[in-house]
């Protein structure tokens, strides 16, 4: 079991790898528990369906959201060793996925949009407005 | 995070070294997977735009309740979180495959490359049923002419709609052809293979009051028109990169095996599968989210 060693000029130092695997399995059991919690919170809103508000619906529903991003920042830190690497490196992976956060908000208000303007009709012409007679035709320079 | 000590004074823009510190071939990795990140959150975003944009969506503790080998029993979540723990679990044994590259150990290696193998054939096992469970199920509800009739999961239909309510079931059944609801009677009398005959002599109305009088029957309306392609085509672009994934692993398996990574005096190409292995995972988690939990 000697170490690793690259040959590779392009690397200045290596991260520390000397450590055992206690960690991964630690992040394990994060994910497992963090999992389950989800499962727990997606459960209860099956039994309780129709029983519960709109705003605890939406409530445990972005709980459960930010469990999951919870668990994509321990698998893409810790088991895609993302924070091993400097901070450089880091941020150029990261920084173009905050994109994402006005896409969500953009996409997701255009749906709930669409829905109102389908609902209410407002989306649709006014039947006044098709049946507008042609304006005279002006005779102005224009 | 960055918690490794950057030597003092290092300067990463001058030339002849990596100023992310990184090899070439993970650099691109990354970006490969960050693109991946996009192209898989299009879709998504795009899924949540038309389920934000309508009034009913299908219920994902109904669409899926089902386990193998428990009949019709109603087990919602139960597939979905087998799968979900196949896949985090075979998420460990891929990095523990990395931990024993790092320390050059070939059998460590190889070890637990197969059990992130099997992890991934056992997880496309699992899609495979749930997509045949959902293609060739058999669930009653009222087409747009106003008849009933026995509907699977497709990317053209589906019978996830809002409930009918008695009164509206019964119109429906009176509308609903000698055929369909033959065909209805016999999905309610799944496996009584010696009631099929019988049912096909009756009248329709002799029909109409068998099947109202069963407590398994319900009807629906039909579903929202965009879920099936949604469903199938998020997971199956996702199951698509899984089995990309396992193929891959394979590979590695099998380079690990002749000692080609011993001979270039590092495991660096189990490092990348890794990563890709790992995205699948993180890919898996946000479908769960969107299609089977919320």
């Amino acid at each position: 079991m000697s170490a690793q060693h690259f040959e590779n000029p392009e690397i200045t130092f290596q991260p520390d790898h000397s450590g055992g695997t206690g960690k991964i399995w630690k992040i394990f059991w994060v994910l497992s528990v963090l999992t389950i919690i989800e499962l727990a919170l997606g459960y209860f809103l099956y039994a309780k369906h129709g029983d519960l508000g709109y705003a605890t619906v939406l409530t445990t529903k972005c709980v459960i959201g930010i469990l999951t991003l919870a668990k994509a920042y321990y698998i893409v830190s810790v088991f895609m060793h993302l924070g091993d690497e400097i901070r450089n490196f880091i941020m150029t992976i990261v920084v173009p996925l905050v994109l994402f956060v006005w896409f969500i908000i953009a996409f997701l208000a255009d749906g709930n949009s669409w829905k109102n303007l389908r609902n209410t009709r407002a989306g649709s012409r006014p039947a006044e407005i098709e049946q507008v007679k042609a304006a005279p035709a002006e005779h102005s320079a224009h | 995070m960055g918690s490794t000590t950057i030597p003092a004074g290092t300067k990463w823009w001058s030339g002849g070294k990596s100023p992310f510190n990184v090899s070439y071939g993970k650099v691109m990795m990354w970006y490969f997977l960050m693109s991946d990140a996009f192209t898989f959150g299009a879709f998504l975003i795009s899924y949540g735009t038309i389920r934000f944009s309508v009034n009913h969506w299908a219920d994902p503790n109904h669409v899926f309740n089902s386990f193998p080998f428990a009949g019709h029993a109603n087990l919602p979540l139960a597939f979905v979180s087998l799968m979900t723990f196949i896949l985090i679990f075979s998420s460990v044994t891929m990095v523990l495959a990395v931990h024993e590259g790092h320390h050059m150990n070939r059998k460590g290696v190889e070890k637990y490359m197969i059990l992130t193998i099997i992890g991934g054939l056992g997880f496309l096992s699992c899609q495979a049923w749930e997509w045949t469970h959902l293609l060739t199920g058999e669930h009653i509800a009222m087409l747009n002419d106003g008849t009933l009739s026995v509907l699977p999961t497709t990317v053209k239909m589906n019978p996830w709609g809002e409930a009918l309510s008695s009164s509206e079931t019964m119109a429906a059944l009176q509308k609903t052809s000698h055929e369909q609801l033959v065909a209805i009677a016999n999905t309610l009398h799944h496996g009584a293979e010696g009631a099929h005959h019988a049912v096909e002599t009756l009248t329709n109305q002799e029909l109409i009051n068998q099947i109202a009088s069963n407590t398994a029957f319900h009807a629906t309306h039909t579903g929202p028109i965009a879920f099936g392609g949604y469903f199938f085509g998020i997971t199956g672009f996702h199951g698509f990169h899984v089995f990309s994934g396992v193929i891959i692993n394979i590979v590695m398996y099998i380079k690990t095996k002749l000692g080609h990574f011993d001979q270039r005096g590092h495991y660096e190409m189990i490092e990348k599968a890794g990563l890709y292995w790992h995205f699948v995972d993180l890919v898996w988690v946000f479908v769960f989210l969107c299609f089977y939990l919320v």
